[in-house]
Order: C-alpha cells, then sequence, then structure tokens
C-alpha cells in the first residue's frame, strides 16, 4: 500500500483521538484550575492528582438514564447535540498542528500535518463553526421547554452578535498574509520582526495584530459560550440553558462539543497570530510541541478568565458587541488594509 | 459513470428534494432546517464546479448567518403549525390587479429562464464558456471581476434587495382596517 495514504489514515486517526483526550484535559483542568483559585483541591481520588476523574465523570454518563421531554421534537431533540459534536470535530480538521513532515524519511515526501489541506482554511473553520450553533438553538426548541427556548434564542442572538467581529479579526490577518490557507499564513511567521535593522520580536502576526488579536480572542469566548459570555446556560435565570432537558450521553455530546470548540478556537489563534509551529529560534522539526504549547497556553487563559470574570448583564453583552466590538474590528481591518497598501505587506 | 457525476447526481437529487419539502411543511422550524440542507446541497455543486470559495462563502452567508436569523426568527415569534388560512379579500396577494401582475411576472421568469438554459446549455453561448475552469477557484480573480467587470450588475443586486426589504416590511405592516 502507499505509505503516504496510510500516513493520512492514521493521522485522522491520531487526531480525532487527541481531540477527545484534549476536550478529557480540559475537563480536569477546568476543575484544577478552578479548584485552585478558589483555595480548593478539586479532584484528588480517582487516580493521580485526579488525572482520571473525565474519565470517570463519562462511563458515570454511559450508565445513565436518556430521558426526552413528552412534548419534545423528538428527531430534532435527538439530532441537535450530534450536530454540536459533529461541527466541532469537523471545524478542527483543516487546522495544521506541525510543519509538512516526511516522519523521519518513512515517507517518500513531506505531508502537511491536517487532516485536509484545503487552499481556503481559515473559511471553511468559519463556515463549520457558524454550523455548530444550530445544535444549540435546536436543543432549545425541540426540548419545549422555556429555559431551554430562552437559552437557545440567547445564543443565536449572542453568536449572529459576535460572529461579525470574529470574522473581521479573522479578515484582518487575511489581508495581511494575502493567503486564505493556513498552512501559508503559518509559513509566513517565519523569521524576525525588524526595527532599523535589528530583530526584535519573532514575526508573529499577533505584534501588528494586537487589536485584532483582542477582538479574536474576546469573540472566540463569546462563540464558544465561555465566561463571562456564558448567556446561553445562564444557571441563576435559565437552570442550565439550552441543555437543561437533556441527559446522559446526549448531554456529554453538548459538553464535548463546548470543550473540542474551545480547543479549536485556541488552535486557531495560535496558527494565525501566535505563529503557530514557529518558537524562534527553537528548531522547526519539533513544531508540534510548540504549537501544543501556545494552544495549551490560550486554554488557561480561557480557564484563568472563566472563574475570574463575573457574567456580563445581557444588555451589556450586546451594547458591548456591536458599538465596541464591531467598530474597533472594522477599524482594524482599515488600517491594516491601508498599511499593507503604504508599505506593500 | 465517474465519482463526480455520481456527486452531481445525488447533491443535484438532494437540493430538489429539500427545496420542495420546504414548502410542503407545515412546521416552520423544519421548513428553515430543510433549507439549510438545500443550501449545504448546493454548497456541494459548488465544489464539484471547482469553486471552493463559492461553496464556503454559501454555507457561512446563507446556511450560517441568514438561517441563524430566519430560525431566530421563528423560534423568537413562537410561530406554530400552520394551518390553511381563510381566504382574506383585503390581502395584497388576493386583489385582482396584484394577482394579474403577479402571473405576468411569474410567466416572464419562466420564459427568461428557459431562454436563458437554451443558450447556455444548447446553443453554448453567452459568458459562461468564456470563463476557464479553475478560474472562478480564485478568490482575487473573483473580486476582479465583481467589481470591476460587473461592478453594476452587483450594484443593481444590492438595490433588488433593498426593494426586497421594503417589500418585507410592506407587506408585514399591519394594514389599516378599511371600513
Amino acid at each position: 500500500m502507499d505509505p503516504v495514504l496510510i500516513a493520512q489514515v492514521a493521522l485522522i486517526v491520531v487526531i480525532f483521538h487527541a481531540l477527545l483526550l484534549s476536550a478529557a484535559g480540559m475537563v480536569w483542568a477546568e476543575r484544577k484550575v478552578a479548584a485552585r483559585l478558589q483555595q480548593r483541591f478539586g479532584p484528588v481520588y480517582t487516580g493521580p492528582y485526579g488525572l482520571l476523574q473525565p474519565f470517570a465523570d463519562v462511563f458515570k454518563l454511559f450508565f445513565k438514564e436518556e430521558l426526552k421531554p413528552s412534548a419534545a421534537d423528538a428527531a430534532l431533540f435527538y439530532l441537535a447535540p450530534v450536530i454540536s459534536a459533529a461541527a466541532a470535530f469537523a471545524a478542527f480538521c483543516v487546522i495544521p498542528v506541525g510543519p509538512p513532515t516526511d516522519f523521519f524519511g518513512l515517507l517518500p515526501h513531506p505531508i502537511p500535518l491536517a487532516v485536509a489541506d484545503v487552499n481556503v482554511a481559515v473559511l471553511v473553520i468559519f463556515a463549520i463553526t457558524s454550523m455548530g450553533i444550530y445544535g444549540i438553538v435546536l436543543a432549545g426548541w425541540s426540548s419545549n421547554s422555556k429555559y431551554s427556548l430562552l437559552g437557545g434564542l440567547r445564543s443565536s442572538a449572542q453568536m449572529i452578535s459576535y460572529e461579525l467581529s470574529y470574522g473581521l479579526a479573522l479578515a484582518a490577518v487575511l489581508v495581511m498574509a494575502n493567503t486564505f490557507s493556513l498552512q501559508e499564513i503559518v509559513k509566513q511567521q517565519a523569521g524576525y520582526w525588524h526595527l532599523f535593522g535589528v530583530p526584535i520580536a519573532p514575526r508573529w502576526f499577533v505584534f501588528p495584530q494586537i487589536l485584532g488579536f483582542t477582538v479574536y480572542m474576546i469573540a472566540g469566548i463569546a462563540e464558544t459560550n465561555r465566561a463571562p459570555f456564558d448567556f446561553p446556560e445562564a444557571e441563576q435565570e435559565l437552570v442550565a440553558g439550552y441543555h437543561t432537558e437533556y441527559s446522559s450521553m446526549s448531554f456529554a455530546l453538548f459538553f464535548l462539543a463546548e470543550y473540542v470548540n474551545m480547543v479549536t478556537v485556541s488552535a486557531v489563534a495560535t496558527n494565525l497570530f501566535l505563529g503557530g509551529w514557529h518558537l524562534q529560534p527553537l528548531p522547526e522539526w519539533l513544531g508540534f510541541f510548540w504549537f501544543a504549547i501556545k494552544a495549551s497556553a490560550i486554554l488557561f487563559f480561557y480557564l484563568w478568565l472563566r472563574w475570574t470574570m463575573p457574567r456580563f448583564r445581557y444588555d451589556q453583552l450586546m451594547a458591548f458587541g456591536w458599538k465596541v466590538l464591531l467598530p474597533l474590528a472594522v477599524l482594524n481591518v482599515l488600517a491594516t488594509a491601508a498599511g499593507v497598501i503604504y508599505f506593500g505587506s | 459513470m465517474g465519482l463526480e457525476t455520481v456527486l452531481f447526481y445525488v447533491f443535484g437529487a438532494l437540493a430538489i428534494v429539500t427545496s420542495l419539502m420546504v414548502v410542503g411543511q407545515r412546521n416552520p422550524v423544519h421548513s428553515v432546517l430543510l433549507l439549510i440542507a438545500s443550501f449545504g446541497a448546493l454548497a456541494g455543486l459548488y465544489v464539484l464546479l471547482d469553486a471552493p470559495f463559492t461553496a464556503v462563502t454559501q454555507i457561512i452567508v446563507y446556511a450560517g448567518a441568514i438561517m441563524v436569523l430566519f430560525l431566530f426568527v421563528v423560534m423568537l415569534l413562537n410561530v406554530g403549525r400552520e394551518d390553511a388560512a381563510e381566504y382574506d379579500r383585503s390581502h395584497p396577494f388576493n386583489r385582482p390587479l396584484e394577482r394579474r401582475a403577479g402571473t405576468a411576472l411569474v410567466i416572464a421568469l419562466v420564459v427568461e429562464l428557459a431562454w436563458a438554459v437554451w443558450h447556455v446549455s444548447v446553443r453554448q453561448e453567452g459568458a459562461l464558456r468564456d470563463v476557464a475552469p479553475g478560474s472562478v477557484a480564485s478568490v482575487a480573480e473573483i473580486g476582479r471581476v465583481l467589481y470591476r467587470d460587473y461592478a453594476f450588475a452587483f450594484e443593481a443586486t444590492s438595490v433588488l434587495i433593498l426593494v426586497a426589504m421594503v417589500g418585507a416590511i410592506i407587506l408585514a405592516r399591519p394594514r389599516p382596517q378599511s371600513h
């Protein structure tokens, strides 16, 4: 058989399971970080440092009864969590997690370390993540429960509002890089930014795009429904929001989707703004580790933020999205375009 | 039959069937979902035509943004199942003059479509043939064509959308009670 084909298939399997594991790791990290920020220990009994806790949680959920409200729309009720989880996993397939490699000479030519190397990768991610919202909205509607419906409505309003800023933050980087391909964008971030001929910083897009990066991170948190923007599941007002009526593995799928979405947003931020697999001047062939370190740093920032900031008020969320974040994002795109024309990229 | 031909028929059939089901549904939420599926099938057809950018834009703009808005409105208004409405004489669609104008427009549209299909597919004429395959894939090329060669058509389309918006507001506005 063709060794390249075997490598591609292996890559799909490995990345899928790495994502599953990263979601489990995130659940564990979330509980540990939350506990530490609140002067507690968090899970300690299941395995060393409570590392097996997420697996114990999943086994518990496996054996729980699958409940469905009698007035629910059955087909959509069971379809919604599947849409959520499928969109979360599918979005990751175009993200390169390391430099193209031939696995130490095993393959005749290097292959990109991404499941699918598409030349419009950034747009594909944007398209698939915008599909994930249907899972939440349909869960809210099909449950036939007032809390779920309000959660679903809130999340669609929130995602419509923040998707614009999210897309415009991406657009600024695309204007700078003059390409839609993630591989190309990462490759352009090799080397250093020079000031008067002296290298001052790695050539990452975060330095010229500091405003774009800020907008991206804020909009990304809102898109993944994390605190301080976790209105779709505001516990004090909506019980558990859109997944109030879900139990067992259907609930687990929503839970999984949320964490995989966080990993995806962090991975995209790493590739677009933080130089992807480049960590100058460390060697590039260890790229996967630099990528993982940067993505983990962003993920930690997510957790840190959640357990530090209180939730916004709903009108504040909308006012902030439309009156602050969107103008800033538009301004950033215009300034970037002007800069690219003036300096010739 | 090659894989592309099979996929063409699969996506084409999916687009037609789901579009028909959109109109046939009584439940507005199901209609919206089927419309999304129909847009997805169209995106698949665009990929087969070597236009991944158009396909992705189709998903982002139509299946993503616009349909979320549709779903949002349907859910916010909590529209129930549609039942057969009573005949409303004052509704704009049921006045004799508007009915005739509407019928004339539909006939004109069908004739135009038939004419376009005839000229493009049977007589192999028109702009479609001049576009080199693969060139529509390039985002730069799309931008150049859209904002330079077809700038007027592009602006005219945006006016058309504005007209549709105004029309929707007029149709939805509460009509003053006639005595």
